[in-house]
């Protein structure tokens, strides 16, 4: 008996850790968004939760005519600049110079519990805006920098996601359809293919259809990317749909053949309205891939264009202002957001999607 | 939780490990958690994990796509895990069984082929990496995958013959599987 108590602690012990390894980087991130830009450059994210640090008690400023390059008497403590300046520690309190020698004053703090809890929305201000913005800091100084334009980008990736998600399910759900319930040459044939299709790599068609979009001229439009999109998105949509389709009951077909419904009849009234859970967990994930792309979008849409969407403008600000960590945070989570939402309150549509795809098989 | 990292893309998961891995010189503070949990506990120096710490830094790399997969991982496992019949967990404890005996000599042999599956599911997925090596290291440092090669030699030196090659070969890699899955599939139907 004891030692099932002490494997089950061992069990869940496990698991939280793993949770939490697994929470911890987002979790930063999200925080870090919030921060002032010069709270994040100066301490980690982890300092918001309480911890024991220095925190200033009382500033002196010396007199300006007080010599600084002779030892200086300021708090009761008697050193020279360059000694203030290391630090020093005495009677649990910490005396620190701050600033240069000329224009700073002497800090002193005590060791106590403290959190940096100022949190600010500045960031996501810039990352979303476009043109020229103001913005004061924590400080007090005020700049002047050039907005991300993540708006016009969020909006961008709407207008690509929604149409690459319906299309390929709509044109999946009638190929499935007939594959399951339709005779015609060549079925298994056809069928085949898009088994094998299933694996193979997208990276492989991406420049014949680049060189095809090139010469229809229809490369950097939105367009352009739905096709792509609805390619690489139909042979697993056909084969999901066609698992499920395939397996609804065979009696209810026949009776409606009996009542003389056609195909398209029976597509519409039956099939449509039984597989709503297999279209949405496929819409789900369809979705949720198309949202994350990036490869696709970067070569289809093209690098300096005003159709780009979130994850190019993300990736972008990576490579531009790599150590800008207040407005990649922030842009980072504004890319996350619409699939988070999708994710947690869609999650069991979700799973269900992934079941379906791998274990029937 | 461990679900998360699936809604989220390989841009962000590649700007949310920047941020763990991100590295300042040895006076600043440490904004990275790897490197404060380095300095700070371990009292060492601050690294750039995912470029000069070669060749550790592809390891930091798979760290990431490990972080990204696992749940995926998990979903389809558990599912399985869930379909074995209780009895002959049963009659395993009736003999018993201890849970590791369990574990290694019942469980994984019934999830045999969900694991094939899975494997090779995320196996190809892994080859046609390209966002999170981009994102983070642009293939710099020798970091570079087939997806990225693909890329540079495509679009940055616009080498269309050398592109096309690459594309050619991640074909061939991947047609072991391909054929696999036919015939998985013509087994089923024929059944």
């Amino acid at each position: 008996m004891k030692s099932k108590f002490f494997s089950s602690c061992l069990v869940n012990g496990a698991l939280a850790l793993i949770c939490l390894f697994w929470t911890i980087p987002t979790f930063g991130l999200l925080i870090t968004s919030f921060r002032d830009r010069l709270d994040i450059n100066s301490s980690g994210w982890w300092t918001v939760f309480p911890h024991r640090d220095w925190v200033s008690i009382q500033k002196i400023t010396p007199a300006p005519n007080v010599d600084r390059y002779a030892p200086m008497t300021l708090g009761g403590i008697t050193a020279t600049f360059e000694q203030f300046d290391q630090g020093i520690t005495s009677n649990g309190k910490r005396y620190l110079w701050i600033g240069n020698r000329r224009i700073g004053y002497l800090d002193v703090e005590s060791y106590q519990w403290t959190a940096d809890t100022t949190f600010t929305m500045t960031n996501y201000q810039q990352v979303l805006a476009s043109g020229n913005l103001t913005l004061k800091l924590k400080d007090g100084t005020t700049f002047t920098q050039e907005g991300v334009g993540m708006g016009r980008a969020f909006l961008n990736s709407l207008e690509v996601t929604i149409p690459a998600t319906v299309i390929p399910i709509a044109m999946a759900a009638f190929a499935a359809y007939a594959f399951a319930w339709m005779k015609f040459p060549g079925r298994k044939m056809l069928f085949a293919l898009v088994v094998g299709l299933l694996v193979v790599p997208l990276q492989i068609a991406l420049i014949p259809i680049l060189k095809n979009f090139v010469a229809l001229h229809i490369n950097g439009t939105f367009l352009a990317v739905w096709l792509a999109h609805t390619g690489f998105g139909l042979p697993l949509a056909t084969y999901l749909l066609f698992n499920y389709i395939s397996e609804l009951p065979r009696d209810i077909f026949e009776a409606a053949r009996v009542d003389g419904a056609s195909h398209f009849t029976i597509f519409v009234r039956l099939v449509i309205p039984l597989s709503v859970p297999a279209l949405a967990s496929f819409a789900i994930f369809q979705f949720l891939w198309v949202w994350n792309d990036y490869l696709v979008a970067l070569v289809f849409i093209g690098g300096a264009s005003k159709n780009q969407v979130l994850t190019q403008v993300l990736a972008n600000l990576v490579g531009s202002l790599g150590q800008n960590w207040e407005l990649l945070t922030a842009a980072a989570f504004i890319s996350m957001i619409v699939p988070l939402i999708v994710f947690f309150s869609l999650q069991r549509y979700f799973v269900r999607g992934l079941l379906a795809g791998s274990v029937k098989g | 939780m461990i679900f998360l990292p699936m809604a989220i893309s390989f841009v962000g998961a590649g700007v949310i490990w920047n941020f763990v891995y991100a590295v300042r010189p040895v006076s600043a503070p440490q904004i990275g958690l790897l490197n404060a949990i380095t300095v700070g506990l371990f009292g060492g120096q601050p690294q750039a994990w995912t470029a000069f710490f070669q060749p550790w830094n592809n390891f930091f790399l798979i760290v990431v796509e490990i972080w990204l997969q696992t749940g995926f991982a998990m979903v389809l496992f558990s599912a399985a895990i869930k379909g074995i019949p209780v009895e002959i967990m049963e009659a395993a404890q009736v003999d018993g069984a201890n849970e590791v005996q369990v574990f290694f000599r019942i469980m994984l042999p019934q999830i045999l082929g969900t694991i094939i599956t899975v494997s090779t599911t995320i196996v190809i997925f892994t080859l046609k990496i390209f966002d999170v090596v981009w994102v983070m290291t642009g293939g710099q440092f020798d970091t570079s995958v087939i997806a990225t090669e693909f890329y540079r030699q495509y679009f940055t030196y616009n080498d269309n013959g050398a592109g096309s090659a690459i594309a050619v070969v991640l074909f061939i890699a991947v047609i072991p599987v391909m054929v696999y899955n036919l015939r998985q599939f013509a087994q089923r139907e024929a059944v």
